[in-house]
């Protein structure tokens, strides 16, 4: 900091940094990306260890004998379901009453904000089925909860089955449990289960209507919610990603990965088998894929499994998805049962909440990950660039008008500068309002007037209000007239003012959910880097559309469906788009996600700023 | 009515008219009742204790179809009391020894095995330093009620939490951890430092962290601990008020319990205390209460009572292994082969009410008596064996009972008043208590007293206490709030409200939590911090009528709460503890924390502060000094100064 002290080398280190300013930058960007490239690569990469003591040494040995009985069960539940055609309450309280638990029941029904055309459901009513099994000698204080969802269909039913198996053993071996263990079964997937946690917390964040709960155990300290749709399976997924980009210690999946190893369960995450031959270039592809991959979902903000919703709640949480592939070796219900009993033996153990491990990390397989600390230079890589800029314009801006040392011809020059930076401020922002308010509120009118469904409506004046937003620079011009000042003068104001947001809005997005923060870093930072009104118009206006975050999302949904070995053609892509925009609105309004909102309320504005620099008259 | 009247000397006569009750068994409930309010009625010379303990084995006598062994016993007795009469001529602490043990079938399938010992002893602790012979009262207790000046001492240490719900309620509920209260005289002056004093000397009595117990826990409740023997000041002042929820109950804490008692677990019902089997259940909790009580109806003399119990539930699940049946061996692994030699009556009570044909399980060996007595608001109907009669045993000399279950367990019970608690919302910063209080009487309300004493960690805004019942409000007639100190005292919250028939009544109160300073984080910080139980007393509507006269002779387990009027019983409810987590730093690098923070607020904050607090201006280089010297001479001779 004596460097900044002595004016004379301030001076010399500012007009370095501004003479150099865009090589550097460039340079910043590359080592960025090659940064975050080189994450993937084993060598750079941390294995996964058990940092809790209370899981690690003491080694537990699995006995669940009753794979069989829990397949017949799987189907005598299914056969209930087919009859009653849905959730078949009474015969699982009968069921879960017969193994011992104490059962309760939760009505809920929410009416979506619009029609779900994923999942074809509007008004959802539904019923879950929770049985305590209680811990003898504990005060109910904590507890664990095994989940498994009721879906349409005949899916699913060995996880309810599975889990009423589980019960059983469970309550034969009462003596092990030290914390009350929770079996729910819940209609209904994602809704059903925000339901019942915030029955269980009697909060409500989503205005869904929800009967009291009756029987609780106190704090919930981990929880595990099973997929599994076959008698068999070649290998277990693990699904981390939870609402908002949360991820639950990273102690959780190194259980399910010690247990997997114990067993003998082949075990993957994101659906992809690791391989060993890092040094290989499709090894190393591999593992970037599956990164990538990691990287998308947490950057959608989707919880991707019913565990995604009690992370919110400070409950790590994970769901384990039983995959019947072509392989050769497979898996009975039995050895799921006895990962599923290790797991929750450890659980069992633990005396505090999971807390030593990782809660900030990416996994390019199941056996190596990258910590926080590791992965944030290369957003702060990106995050500089930007600061770059606004020294870049900072020097511009007060050298010109004043040589007379600093204080009042700044001063004056900020005060109209702030004048005029402010009607675009305002004007973007509003834009960004509309696009959150106006597609939901909107829906019926839309609907009158156009052949549509609702949930196209809602898309396309989502759609509609965004492709609005960039007409409307050309008319703020007109109000901000006032400023008469240079108009030279003035947009720098409006672009130093831009970066300096878009710098702590990104920063911000990276600390929470560092996916969503670096993807749309990825594409901001270039824009806010070239952006002047002096550049070529059409040209740059097409680079600008392209790098906006709406067609960062069309761009993301390909990738994705890449990345997931589906590739699809531009058309059904396209519907895809759509579906996913309508997802994303009703996941903000469902479950609380924040994407929606951050997209449409800071960096949708965030960008028109740059389009409005773009068309400076 | 023969054989009241006949002393049965030899066994023959015993045994025949033992088989003439037999017959007359199913008639004569009406007829001993009568019996009953008979006895009550004659004043008891009780003046010599030889009389006095054969009084009392003539009340047993009237006891249903126990004329003939309680007679014996009473015999028995006689002979011992006489016998010590004659070898002492000065006269002998009147005390008095009881022991039993209650079995209850749960409606779940389980087993509520209740032991009861009382200890009964005519004696003042407080008039002299003299208490210095103990017969059966034991003396480490009864230095301390003198030393500290106790009037009465309750505590329990509990391992587990009765669900109400499946159980039904407990004869004495206790909170899961461990629970004191005191009264003290009035004579002490400095009762937070005998409070203080005591919990130290009884944690090493009971080896448990009592120790722990400090202001920050410590309440005075003003309405909800009422003293359970005589009473004639009710000061709260003089109460003092603690749970430890965290504590957790073992071995170590059995033992000096178990030799408290005057056979020790050498003899008797406490023969049945064995660790490995007792620690192997879904519910534990024993308990010391000591009160004095009247020694007859005029309560002309009292003595004091101690009194242990020990209840414990037995899972049958875990130890079934198919067979639904439990025995004395199976739930204790021993039998029983005698009574304690000390006590005056020793018997086990068997709960078969909701069994009167035997459709729901099947006892063995069969007992010819019945007893009836009313307990939580109901008359219940108990099979008993009694110890002290050779018979019980049989041929084989040790008396292993059995049940085996005949039906499938059943549903949920719907006790007149169960309650529970949760803390609700998330995040760290604040929450939500709720207490849930339900009322399942068809037609009858009636006022609980709710007790909440929160650590001060949790901050209450007690502006936020909603109190509402069928979705209405609900306006406690009483409301006693003390608000916490910061590490000081606990928030202490006493409510009476009115709970409508057939409802739920919830209270609910935010607060905030606080950040603790580092040291004050437990080595487990993670685990989050409990929060004791609620403590709901309420006189529920009873629908028999309640026995109101307190020193007729009762089965122990129905006999600790006093009891006022006919027409309800006293019960209380604990809800639930809770886990709260608090913002907890991250422990696990506190020098990694300290560097960095340090670092960055001295180099990073310093001086960015300096850079933009200060203006930076080139200074000049300094004037030599041929210069300075020049200037002056200059400045002498009023020349322009060199620059």
């Amino acid at each position: 900091m004596g460097l900044l002290s002595d004016p004379n080398r301030r001076r010399a280190l500012i007009s370095l940094l501004t003479r150099l300013n865009a090589p550097i930058c460039v340079l910043c960007y590359f080592a960025a990306v090659c940064w975050f490239m080189g994450l993937s690569f084993e060598p750079f990469t941390l294995r996964t260890y058990m940092s809790e003591n209370a899981m690690g040494s003491t080694m537990v040995e699995e006995r669940f004998p009753a794979g069989e009985r829990a397949l017949a069960t799987a189907k005598e539940f299914g056969a209930h379901k087919k009859k009653v055609g849905g959730m078949p309450v009474d015969w699982l309280v009968k069921t879960m009453q017969a193994r011992g638990l104490e059962v309760f029941t939760q009505r809920f029904s929410r009416t979506l904000p619009f029609p779900d055309e994923n999942n074809e459901r509007y008004i959802v009513e539904g019923t879950n089925v929770y049985g305590i099994l209680r811990a003898p000698r504990a005060p109910r204080t904590e507890a664990l909860v095994l989940s498994a969802p009721c879906s349409p269909g005949d899916d699913n039913n060995q996880a309810v089955g599975l889990l009423l198996g589980l019960a059983h053993y469970f309550r034969s071996k009462s003596i092990f449990w030290a914390k009350d263990i929770i079996f729910l079964v819940n209609e209904h997937d994602l809704i059903g289960m925000q339901a019942w946690l915030e029955g269980y917390h009697h909060t409500n964040t989503t205005g869904m209507d929800w009967s009291p709960l009756q029987g609780r155990g106190g704090s919930i300290q981990a929880a595990l919610s099973l997929e599994l749709s076959s008698d068999v399976v070649t290998s277990l997924d693990i699904v981390l990603e939870g609402l908002n980009g949360q991820l639950p210690n990273l102690d959780l999946a190194n259980l399910f990965y010690a247990f997997c190893q114990k067993i003998g369960v082949l075990c993957t995450i994101q659906g992809r088998i690791q391989r060993n031959d890092w040094d290989s270039v499709s090894g190393y592809s591999h593992a970037v894929q599956t990164m990538m991959l990691m990287v998308m979902k947490q950057a959608s903000g989707r919880s991707w499994g019913d565990h995604g919703l009690f992370l919110r709640y400070h409950i790590e949480a994970a769901t384990i998805k039983g995959i019947n592939s072509f392989r050769q070796y497979k898996t009975d219900a039995t050895t799921v049962g006895r990962l599923l009993e290790g797991m929750y033996r450890k659980l069992n153990n633990l005396l505090e909440r999971l807390h030593q491990s990782y809660f900030f990390y990416l996994m390019p397989s199941l056996s190596h990950f990258v910590s926080i600390g590791y992965y944030m230079p290369a957003f702060g890589l990106l995050a500089v660039i930007l600061l770059l800029r606004a020294l870049d314009l900072w020097v511009q801006l007060a050298t010109p008008p004043s040589r007379n040392e600093d204080g009042v011809a700044d001063i004056e020059q900020s005060s109209t500068g702030v004048l005029s930076v402010l009607t675009p401020l305002v004007i973007s922002h509003l834009t960004g309002a509309a696009l959150y308010m106006l597609p939901v509120r909107f829906q019926e009118m839309a609907v009158e007037h156009f052949q549509v469904s609702e949930t196209e409506a809602v898309v396309l004046t989502a759609i509609a209000v965004y492709t609005g937003g960039l007409a409307l620079p050309h008319n703020t011009h007109r109000y901000w007239l006032i400023s008469g000042e240079g108009t030279e003068q003035g947009w720098r104001v409006l672009k130093l003012v831009a970066v300096l947001y878009l710098a702590v809005l990104l920063g911000c997005t990276a600390l929470i959910n560092f996916s969503l923060g670096f993807i749309l870093a990825l594409t901001l930072v270039p824009v806010a880097s070239f952006v002047t009104p002096h550049v070529p118009k059409l040209l740059s206006a097409v680079v600008l559309v392209i790098l906006s975050p709406a067609f960062t999302l069309l761009f993301s949904v390909f990738i994705f469906q890449e990345l997931q070995e589906m590739p699809v053609s531009f058309q059904d892509g396209w519907m895809l788009y759509l579906s996913v925009i309508s997802q994303g609105i009703l996941d903000h309004y469902l479950y609380g996600s924040l994407v929606y909102p951050l997209i449409a309320l800071m960096v949708y504005p965030c960008w028109l700023l740059f389009w409005n620099i773009l068309f400076w008259k | 009515m023969a054989a009241y009247v006949n002393r049965c000397s030899n066994l023959l006569v015993f045994i025949f008219i033992l088989s003439v009750f037999l017959f007359v068994d199913s008639q004569q409930t009406t007829p001993v009742n009568e019996q009953h309010t008979n006895t009550a009625d004659n004043p008891q010379p009780a003046a010599e204790s030889a009389t006095q303990t054969a009084e009392e084995g003539r009340w047993e006598a009237t006891e249903v179809d126990e004329a003939a062994l309680g007679d014996s016993a009473a015999d028995k007795l006689g002979v011992r009391a006489s016998d010590t009469f004659v070898l002492t001529p000065t006269p002998q602490p009147k005390d008095d020894f009881q022991e039993e043990l209650v079995i209850r079938p749960l409606h779940s399938g389980d087993i509520y095995a209740s032991f009861q010992f009382r200890t009964l002893w005519e004696t003042d602790f407080m008039r002299e330093n003299k208490v210095s012979h103990y017969r059966l009262f034991p003396k480490s207790l009864g230095q301390v009620i003198s030393k500290f000046s106790v009037r009465e001492l309750h505590i329990s240490f509990t391992q587990g939490y009765w669900r109400t719900m499946q159980w039904g309620q407990p004869f004495l509920p206790s909170p899961p951890g461990a629970e004191l209260w005191v009264w003290f005289q009035d004579s002490v002056t400095d009762v937070d430092a005998a409070w203080k004093e005591l919990t130290n000397v009884l944690s090493g009595i009971f080896c448990a962290s009592l120790n722990f117990i400090d202001s920050t826990n410590t309440v005075q409740p003003s309405a909800s601990f009422k003293p359970l023997g005589i009473v004639n000041e009710t000061d709260h002042r003089f109460l003092r008020y603690a749970t430890l929820p965290r504590e957790i109950v073992c071995t170590e804490n059995l033992t000096p319990w178990k030799k408290l008692l005057p056979c020790g677990s050498k003899a008797g019902l406490a023969v049945l205390l064995k660790s490995e089997k007792l620690f192997h259940s879904s519910f534990f909790s024993q308990t010391v209460h000591i009160r004095p009580v009247c020694q007859d109806r005029e309560c002309k003399t009292t003595s004091w009572e101690l009194r242990q119990t020990l209840n414990v539930v037995f899972d049958l699940h875990t130890s079934g292994q198919g067979k639904r049946e439990w025995s004395l061996f199976k739930m204790f692994s021993r039998t029983l082969t005698e009574a304690c030699p000390l006590a005056s009556s020793s018997k086990i009570y068997i709960d078969v009410t909701d069994n009167p044909q035997e459709e729901y399980f099947e006892l063995s060996p069969a007992t010819p008596l019945l007893s009836q007595a009313v307990v939580l608001g109901d008359r219940r109907t108990f099979s008993v064996y009694d110890l002290t009669q050779q018979v019980t045993f049989g041929t084989v000399r040790s008396l292993n009972l059995l049940i085996r279950w005949k039906s499938t367990e059943g549903d949920m019970l719907r006790p007149l008043l169960h309650a529970e608690r949760y803390v609700a919302g998330y995040g760290l910063q604040t929450g939500e208590i709720h207490t849930v209080m339900y009322n399942n009487h068809p037609f009858r309300s009636f006022p609980v007293l709710l007790l909440d004493s929160v650590p001060w960690y949790l901050r209450l805004y007690i502006h936020t206490l909603t109190v509402t019942s069928k979705g209405k409000d609900n306006t406690p007639s009483y409301i006693h709030y003390q608000p916490s100190k910061d590490r000081m005292r606990p928030h202490l919250l006493e409510m009476l409200v009115q709970l409508p028939p057939h409802s739920v009544t919830e209270v609910t109160v935010q607060f905030e939590r606080a950040l603790l300073k580092w040291t004050e984080y437990t080595p487990d910080p993670n685990h989050g911090f409990y929060v004791g139980s609620s403590v709901i007393s309420a006189l529920v509507p009873s629908s028999v009528a309640m026995d109101t006269n307190i020193t007729q002779e009762q089965p122990l387990f129905s006999s600790f709460f006093p009891c006022k009027e006919e027409s309800s019983y006293f019960v209380r409810v604990y809800t639930e503890p809770l886990l709260v987590n608090l913002p907890t730093p991250d422990f696990s690098m506190p020098y990694n924390v300290i560097c960095l923070t340090c670092t960055v607020v001295a180099v990073g904050y310093g001086s960015l502060y300096n850079l933009l607090t200060r203006s930076f201006q080139i200074e000049e280089p300094n004037p030599r000094l041929a210069k300075k010297i020049a200037n002056f001479i200059r400045r002498i001779r009023g020349v322009p100064l060199l620059s």
